[in-house]
């Protein structure tokens, strides 16, 4: 920690990032807990896949803004228990080498209200320099710039800061790639400037699909989301997943589980939003989104709503990213280690 | 010249922006459609885009909130959602997100259409390359497309505009009257809707035709057919024309290939035949997937119980595009045994299409069997009609002839 800390170190890192939205103010670490080494690889035969839920009721000021001091503390718990490393930037050092470009894709359909937290982004940026990223090899994305604007990121092109902006502004390949039922452009942010995607979604209801975590994400990457809404998005979250493209770059998924939504999602509506103030973090997005779905269950009967499955729109997606065909991961509980800290 | 002048104009707007291979060619083939009429370039049924901008950043080129307007076939739902009206999909679309179509969205539970005279595809076509044979044969038609489509059929030549957003579509805003005085000054006795698919742009469809028939210059459709009652009598009404590309005559193919159903399609094209709309209907026909005997057959008994013998049927050669490369091109004695199954059962007017200089691309007196009007490629170069009657016999031959 006191590497981490260093004033110098720190400043440079600041100046070195996107805005005023991404800087970190320092904050007190919350308690660590130790956790075993990250599980094997999804799909590894025999292995768990380790879907980490770290939670702090603290995460939140007085003001019930997220807390930047604490919100890095808290990612540090989790990756840390994820990988096993005592440090977290030895923990990062597991998904990342230096001189990979790396992007970032987030969720920021949601407004402020409901996107990926940009205190949560920003000390993964963070922690991703001090793992010898540069960070102009960093690019914060999604769909449309002015959807991450409406989120609260600062728009950066160019020069030596964090890179934050829309596929509108590049646009996508102009060839198909295709899996399955799947035919898409994707996005030139994943194809062109990076090598490494870490998938930053948030936890949310969703009206057609039952929910949008980890994989559902990806509808992001692809220039014709719209056809693959039917049927629950079923099969094709699982095949747009599959695409090589995407596949070949995953490396991990940070869900952001700061506010979430129970009911009525994707958009934002505050009356079904609560502060889970937790991030869930696993190299196994299916898992993770299995692990997500019930975390909404729980909330869903809280509340004394029916289950998705009796709503008739159980996330069946999942399923089919598990299957033989696809093999993107488990969503068997027994072969599930779900690590609460 | 038209096009070539509008991609001129459009390259010097983007001044700067060095043009890909892709644009280089979509601003080399709009030059040359427009020199040669679409037709000389033999890219049949292929739409290039209005503008020659170079694809990738499109962003901040348009300014969206011209093109927006409050879509017509929708019901508001409970928690700002709404149910679109427009197609039997019926999408059911909560708020800030989009209907199947990509180009219809909610914003606080009012529902908008994004491409209100947002042609990112123009073109003066001879209107045989709809194809309509059997309505002002040897004319020319304005053509135009926005971006967007209601089904994805796996074959789609033009799915580089209508599977896209239209924001990822250079386009130019081209509000109704402008349409008019285009096809005007060109002299089209027709705007023609297609190349994406014009169900989901009816309400530009509408007004562009309201103002064409206001200037004198008709309106005509190719459409996929599928599309609720109410707004095929509100949209296609308005249309002196309508082609409509029946996919299959199987549901699950429809299903597999297209995303859609056949039933509403079929149910489209019963009720155009009740508005006493010039419909004709084309088949393409893919291999080993819709070109069976007992399908032929099935679909000419049904057009000939439901709609009469008289309706032209157009069977298509298809061409690998889009997710179907791997299937060959459609070999042409599996269309001419089509054409033969069709006309033992009775149609009248059954034509073989995309088959340069084929015979059945012409057409013949049904009562004498003399040809009345010849085509080579998309040009009629012979048209023998008169007062919509066979010169040789007097036999009656359906259609609008003259304008």
């Amino acid at each position: 920690m006191a590497t981490m800390r260093d004033g110098s170190r720190r400043d440079f890192l600041r100046q070195s990032v996107a805005g005023a939205a991404f800087l970190c103010a320092s904050g007190g670490a919350a308690a660590l807990t130790t956790a075993a080494p990250v599980a094997a690889k999804p799909g590894a035969a025999g292995a768990k896949s380790r879907v980490v839920v770290a939670h702090d009721e603290m995460l939140r000021g007085a003001d019930s803004k997220v807390d930047s001091g604490r919100m890095l503390a808290l990612l540090d718990r989790a990756m840390k228990a994820l990988t096993g490393h005592d440090h977290p930037v030895d923990a990062w050092k597991t998904v990342v080498r230096p001189g990979e470009t790396v992007s970032l894709k987030v969720n920021a359909l949601g407004g402020r209200g409901l996107s990926t937290n940009v205190q949560l982004v920003a000390a993964i940026c963070e922690r991703l320099q001090e793992a010898g990223i540069r960070a102009s090899d960093i690019v914060v994305w999604d769909r449309e710039s002015s959807e991450l604007e409406r989120a609260g990121f600062h728009l950066a092109m160019g020069g030596d800061r964090v890179q934050c902006y829309g596929t509108d502004r590049v646009g996508y390949e102009e060839n198909l790639t295709g899996w399955g039922s799947v035919g898409s452009r994707l996005s030139k942010i994943l194809t062109q400037r990076s090598n490494v995607l870490i998938n930053i979604p948030v936890l949310k209801d969703h009206d057609g699909a039952g929910v949008t975590i980890a994989l559902k994400n990806m509808y992001g990457v692809i220039h014709n989301p719209n056809k693959y809404h039917p049927d629950g998005c079923n099969p094709f979250v699982a095949d747009v997943n599959m695409l090589p493209e995407i596949r070949s770059r995953m490396r991990l998924t940070i869900c952001d589980a700061t506010t979430a939504i129970y009911q009525g999602g994707p958009g934002y509506k505050p009356e079904h939003c609560w502060n889970a103030n937790s991030l869930l973090v696993s190299e196994d997005p299916v898992a993770l989104d299995h692990t997500g779905w019930q975390m909404i269950e729980r909330k869903r009967a809280e509340k004394g709503l029916k289950t998705l499955e009796a709503e008739k729109r159980a996330p069946r997606y999942i399923a089919t990213a598990a299957d033989n065909e696809h093999r993107l991961g488990t969503n068997d509980p027994k072969r599930i280690a779900v690590v609460e800290l | 010249m038209l096009c070539g002048l509008e991609v001129q104009e459009i390259a010097r707007n983007q001044a700067g922006s060095p043009l890909d291979r892709r644009s280089f060619l979509k601003c080399a083939l709009a030059s040359g459609a427009a020199l040669g009429g679409g037709a000389a370039l033999g890219l049949a049924g292929v739409a290039e885009p209005a503008a020659g901008i170079a694809s990738g950043a499109t962003s901040g080129t348009q300014n969206d909130a011209q093109f927006v307007t409050e879509a017509k076939f929708y019901q508001k739902l409970a928690e700002r959602k709404i149910k679109c009206k427009l197609c039997p999909r019926e999408c059911i679309v909560g708020d800030k997100e989009r209907g199947y179509c990509g180009v219809r969205e909610n914003r606080g539970g009012v529902y908008y259409t994004l491409v209100h005279s947002r042609v990112c595809a123009a073109h003066i076509d001879p209107i045989e390359k709809k194809p309509l044979f059997h309505y002002l044969p040897g004319t020319v038609a304005f053509s135009l497309a926005t971006a967007g489509c209601n089904v994805n059929c796996k074959f789609c030549q033009n799915w580089d505009i209508s599977q896209a957003r239209p924001e990822q579509i250079p386009a130019e805003y081209m509000p109704p009257r402008r349409v008019a005085e285009i096809a005007k000054q060109y002299s089209c006795p027709t705007i023609a809707y297609t190349y994406s698919e014009p169900v989901i742009f009816s309400e530009f469809l509408m007004d562009a035709a309201d103002a064409g028939h206001e200037a004198g210059v008709r309106s005509i459709v190719v459409s996929n057919g599928y599309i609720q009652e109410e707004a095929l009598k509100a949209a296609y009404g308005k249309m002196d024309a309508v082609k409509i590309d029946l996919k299959s005559f199987s549901d699950s193919y429809y299903h597999k290939v297209v995303t859609g159903q056949l039933k509403p399609v079929l149910e489209t094209l019963v009720t155009l035949r009740k508005m006493g709309k010039w419909t004709e209907i084309v088949y393409l026909v893919l291999p080993t997937l819709n070109d069976s005997d007992q399908e032929f057959r099935g679909l000419a008994q049904w057009i000939k119980a439901n709609l009469g013998q008289d309706v032209p049927l157009h069977f298509t050669q298809f061409h690998p595009e889009y997710l179907l490369k791997n299937l060959p091109i459609t070999p042409v004695p599996t269309l001419e045994r089509a054409k033969a199954i069709a006309d033992a059962e009775g149609l009248h007017y059954v034509y073989i299409g995309n088959v340069p200089g084929h015979p059945s691309q012409n057409t013949y007196c049904p009562k004498c069997s003399k040809m009345l009007v010849e085509r080579v490629g998309f040009t009629a170069s012979q048209m023998l009609i008169r007062r919509s009657s066979c010169p040789f016999c007097q036999h009656p031959i359906p259609g609008v002839w003259h304008a």
